[in-house]
Formats: C-alpha cells, structure tokens, sequence
C-alpha cells in the first residue's frame, strides 16, 4: 500500500531544497539583500527626523525678538537660515524651486505690536510635499514659539510673558497639506519584502524544476503533489522569518520604533503570511512555462499588493472598488497586523479579525497549488 | 501461434489515446509487453513515443484507452506502477546542482530504498562514477550523465525499465556497455520498453514496434516484422551509385531506395516486377545481389505507405 502521505518523502525533499538553497547563493544572497537594501533605503535614506532644513526668512521687522527667534529656530538643530528674501514673492520662488524648506514671515511692526500687547503672528509657510521631512521641525517651532522670547520679556515686560506666547505662529502646509505617520513604514516594510520574495522564491523553485527537467523525475517517482508542494515550501519558511527578525532588529535598533505587543504573536501571524505568499508562489510556478514568467506574475501580484493594501496610499482614501480588491489581498491585512501588534499592542483577540482572511487566503491558495502541481504534464 | 499468459504481460495497454490542445499525439497505441522482454519503441521524431512512454508509467492521463502495467491499473494505481518502474527521460534530468551522490540518494529514499547507503555505494561502483560521487551532476559529460541517469532508474531495482532514448548523444562505446546492461538486467528477469531512432539499435531488441503520427504501423520480433513486411530487396554495389540510385527510384516495381555506404538498397514489393523492373540495369561494372531486407528498409517503406495512406 503506498501511503497517502509519506514523512519520508517530505523530508526527503525538505533536505534536497536545502542544499540546493546552499548551493545557489546568488538567489540566497538576494532573499537577505532585499530586505536589507529596503531597510536601508525606506529606513535611512529616507530620514524620518530631517534635521538642517534651509529656511529663507523675510524680515521686515529688524528688532532683538526677531533676531532672537532666528537664533532659537537654529539652535534647535532643525533649521538653518540660508537667505534673507526681500519680499514674499521671492521667497515663494525659492520654496517653490525647492531651495529652501521653509520661509519664515516676520511681519512689520512685529516688535511693536508685540509690545503693546496685541499678540501679532508670524507665518510659517512650510513645502510639505513629502510631510515626513517637515513633520517633526513644525512640531519644534511650537516649542521655540513659547520659550524663544522668554530671555527678552523681563523687567516691565515681565507682563506679557504669560502661559501663552505673546504672539502667534501660523503654520502653511504647502502642497500636501494632509500627514502621514511615519512609524507605519517600517514595520509595514515586513510586508512588503515579505510579499515580493516569498512570492518570487516558491514561482521560480518550482518553475526551475520544470525547465530543466527534473520535475520529470520528481513525477516519475511515487512522490505525491502534497508531499512535493509541503516539502517545497517549509525551507522557505525558514528564509521568510530570517527576513522578519533582520526587519524587526533594524526596526528596534536603528529605526527605534516603539514595539508594544507581543512579538511572539507577531511570529505567528507572520508565519501564516509567510506560507499563504509561498503558496501563492506555488500556484504561479503551474501556470509559468520558465522562470522569467514566473518572476513577471510575482510582479503582477506585488505591484496592487503595494498599491492596494495601505502601504503607499491611505487605505480609507481609496475609492470603494479599490477597498474591495485590497481586502482580498493578504498584505492589507497583514500590514494591519504588524502596525496593530508593534504600536499598538494588539493582543490576540484583536488581531483575528485580520488572521482569518490571510488564513482563508493560504488555504486557497495552497489547495489551488496542490491541484494544479497534480496536472502540470497533462 | 501461442497464447501469451496473462500474468506474463508487464505491459499489457490497449488503445491509449492522447493528444494535447486539440492535436492527437498518441492516436490508439496497443502494447503487449512479456516479461524479459526487451523491446524496442521505434519511429521517428516527434511520432509518440514518449508520450506513450508517460502514459504507461502515469505522468499522463490517457484521454482514452485503458490496461495494465506490472499488473496494475494504469487508470487507477499509477502509484503502484510508479514505485515498481525505473523511467530514463529523454533528456537529463536529475538535479545539476546535486552531486552524483546526492542524486542517487534522493531517488532511493523517494522510492523508500531499504539500506540506501549500501544500495547507492553499489550503485556508483556499477556506473564506475565511485570516485567522483561528489562531483556536481551538471559538471558530468553528457555521457557520464547518461550512465548516472540510468543508475538512477535502477537503484530501486525496478521490474520494468522505461528508457526514453537512452542512447542519444552518446559514443559508441558508452553505447555498447549501455546495451550489455540491458541485456544483462533481461537475463535477470527485468522488463525494458526502450525507444530509440537508430535502426542498428533495433537489432539488439527482441520484440519491436514501429510507430508514426501517433499510431502503431508494426509490432513483432526483428524477423517476424522484415517476414510481414513482404519486401524484397537488392543490394547493389560498385562504382558511380549515385547517380544509378536517381535512376532506378521512379521505375515501376521499386518502392524505396536507399543509399548504405557504397551499396544501394532497392525494395519492392512484388519479386517478379522489381527483377523486370532492374533487368535494364544490370551490366558488368555493378554487382546485383537479392537479398533479405533489412529492418531500415522496412521501416522507410512503412513510413511511405503510412505517408500515401494519409494522403488519400
């Protein structure tokens, strides 16, 4: 009787893939390098707290408190004045070709008014195209609004120091005048690696085997389609949460992002994640006749991953049809998981709502790769 | 005339029909084959032979037909038929990146080999590739690959060797050694179904079947099937055959002529009509021999009439 599912044969193939693995190092080296090179590019190059911003300022008021806000705004690390412009249209220009970030607006008679009491504003015109560079000056200046002047009103002007600043700030988000958070980056960056190679690992594992012929041998041998599939996809299990760990160590110690639930929970969604994509790899890699093709359909499954499931663009801004596609995908709602368990300390009670579509999906998934493995030389 | 016994067939299939997006590659192929037997898959390229092949040891699914392989199902015990039969693929293909070892002993623990160890040390002594067994399987020379491909097949000591052109690509020597395994694993009681296109080949098979487009056009021993065939043929030799050979392929009585070295094989069906037909030709400078056709001659023969038979 030849048994429906046989241990042996699984870890038979388990190990075959493993010194295959050990032996392609180009495509090893790449399953470590993707996550590391988006780290490094999501994470580093893209500089969450931007200090050093050039500043254009217009002064039309010469007095000690507008020099001493300068002075604060530059002491604080996050400014740095590099032009006084004449008039507002000049500093428009500058803004707008992108040499400064920011133009201060010190109005006439600042002093003055300051001094009687009237509590005049100052204008803060910020390009806020891409929000995360200016996020963290803004909130400084708010600071350096109360305490700049402090050093100045003393004496008989000790009365309009108050709980409040004596005068106003007025902050203009140019150009994007929405936020977004920039915490959800990196931990939503799990999801994307995650996605693109795990899909990209299992299309062309499998595809391999067919252009070079051993698929042949494979199906020849009394190896049934489970055992094959199963045995397949466990060693990229393996690689899947090496990438986890490497994301989530950058995220603790070079991004310092706050990590408030559990992380054991976090491994076991990720696990449930991890096969649903690998399976996912699978069923392409039936469909694919060489690895190019299945390299092109991982693509064609990462890119509405990226675009659809939160990760570039505000979920809830999507239009409706656009929801319904991102709910469909796993990374949606991993990206959810991760954001939910890491910053907000969800628990596993919160997080099923999210799991059990992932999970519907890898189920699927993986049936569909089972049972078009079984036809894949008819 | 004897009956076959039943359980004497290790391949007994009937009307196996296949045929991929709409264009039949396998059109009604019945088999018998004995047990020892070694028989011979003729027929050109791209007529079904390996399709037949998958679909005798359960890669594919017949679209029709039915019948049994080492007395089980074909339909409904692949599994059976797969753990108990050694397929060679036309090309290559075991694992490059696995070493000739890794290789033999993936395949034994995939047929759950009993003393694998010992079994594939035996095995690399046989194939003589004992001294390189850790050597990457893609570095091998394509014979060597053969060899390590064929030791593959049997390190599970099947019942019945399907070998899908084992012999292409491979030197004369590594040919001849290739066949006295054969003949030797015959003698031990296993069955092979070996395809192949080199006619010299055939010689060594005891039971042959010519196939073409997809259907059987032969089936018998060397000797039964050149009798069937009712041709008769001369062999002509001597100097300037060439252009004789242009000659004599229209006239009335010949059926096929073929070049063999310095001599030309002219066939024909009918004895008294190809001698009336030849008469004019036979001078002093070319020596005219009848002769036994060979089972070239046969086959070409076959492939016209299949090809006229079509045409009509």
């Amino acid at each position: 009787m030849t048994s429906y599912f046989s241990i042996s044969r699984f870890l038979t193939i388990i190990v075959k893939e493993f010194i295959q693995m050990r032996r392609d190092r180009l495509t090893f080296a790449m399953m470590i390098g993707i996550p590391v090179m988006q780290l490094v590019l999501f994470g580093y190059a893209i500089n969450f707290d931007p200090k050093d911003l050039p500043v254009a300022v217009i002064r039309a008021d010469e007095s000690i408190f507008s020099r001493d806000l300068i002075h604060a705004m530059e002491n604080s690390g996050y400014f740095r004045i590099i032009q006084t412009a004449a008039n507002e249209e000049e500093a428009r220009d500058l803004l707008e070709l992108g040499d400064v970030q920011f133009v201060l607006n010190i109005p006439a008679n600042f002093a003055r008014r300051l001094l009687r009491g009237e509590g005049p504003s100052i204008l803060l015109e910020a390009d806020a195209t891409d929000p995360v560079a200016t996020g963290n000056a803004i909130a400084a200046m708010t600071t350096i609004v109360q305490k700049a002047l402090n050093r100045d009103l003393k004496g008989t002007l000790r009365h309009l120091k108050q709980e409040e600043a004596p005068f106003g700030l007025r902050v203009h988000k140019k150009y994007n005048p929405e936020g977004v958070t920039n915490h959800n980056i990196v931990p939503g960056l799990m999801g994307i690696v995650l996605t693109l190679t795990m899909v990209i690992i299992t299309g062309v594992a499998v595809t391999r085997e067919r252009e070079r012929g051993t698929m042949e041998t494979l199906l020849s041998t009394p190896a049934r389609p489970v055992e094959v599939i199963t045995g397949k996809i466990i060693p990229y299990i393996i690689v899947g949460y090496i990438q986890v760990i490497l994301i989530l160590m950058a995220a603790r110690f070079l991004f310092h992002i706050p990590m408030v639930g559990s992380l054991l929970l976090l491994m076991l969604v990720s696990l449930i994640f991890i096969v649903a994509n690998l399976s996912m790899g699978v069923t392409f890699s039936t469909f694919a006749k060489n690895q190019m093709q299945a390299m092109q359909m991982a693509f064609f499954f990462f890119l509405p991953s990226l675009m659809l499931s939160g990760f570039m663009f505000p979920f809830r801004g999507m239009p409706e049809w656009a929801q319904w596609i991102g709910s469909a995908l796993p990374l949606t709602h991993y990206l959810r998981l991760v954001r939910g368990i890491l910053l907000k300390g969800n628990g596993l009670s919160d997080v099923l709502v999210h799991l059990w579509p992932i999970a519907l999906f890898m189920t699927l998934a993986l049936a569909a790769a089972i049972k078009r493995y079984r036809k894949t030389l008819d | 005339m004897t009956m076959t016994d039943k359980n004497d067939l290790v391949i007994d299939v009937e009307g196996l029909k296949k045929s991929f997006k709409g264009k039949p590659a396998v059109n009604g192929v019945s088999l018998k084959v004995r047990r020892g037997d070694i028989f011979g898959f003729l027929g050109p390229n791209g007529s079904g032979k390996t399709t037949t092949i998958r679909m005798i040891c359960g890669l594919l699914t017949p679209d029709a037909g039915h019948g049994r392989c080492l007395g089980h199902d074909l339909l409904t015990e692949a599994g059976r038929i797969k753990q108990n039969t050694g397929y060679m693929t036309q090309r290559f293909s075991l694992y490059e990146d696995l070493t000739v070892r890794e290789n033999l002993d993936f395949i034994a623990r995939m047929y759950g080999v009993l003393h694998r160890k010992e079994t594939v040390d035996e095995c690399l002594t046989t194939i003589g590739l004992k001294d390189q067994q850790d050597k990457l399987a893609g570095t091998l020379s394509g014979g060597w690959q053969r060899r390590l491909a064929l030791a593959a097949c049997l390190v599970h000591k099947p019942g019945l060797l399907l070998l899908d052109e084992p012999t292409a690509g491979v030197d004369p020597r590594a040919r001849c050694d290739f066949w006295d395994r054969i003949h030797e694993l015959s003698s031990e009681g296993t069955t092979t179904l070996v395809s192949t296109h080199y006619m010299d080949e055939a010689e060594h098979c005891n039971k042959l079947a010519y196939i073409v487009s997809g259907e059987l056009l032969t089936e018998g021993s060397p000797e039964e099937i050149v009798k069937e065939s009712g041709l008769v043929t001369w062999i002509v030799t001597g100097p300037d055959i060439w252009p004789l050979a242009r000659e004599l392929s229209g006239l009335p009585g010949v059926a096929h002529v073929a070049a063999f070295g310095a001599s030309l094989h002219v066939s024909g069906y009918d004895e008294a009509a190809l001698r009336e037909g030849l008469k004019p030709f036979i001078d002093a400078k070319h020596r005219f021999e009848f002769s036994k056709p060979g089972l070239e001659d046969v086959f070409i023969c076959l492939m016209k009439q299949a090809g006229a038979g079509r045409m009509r």
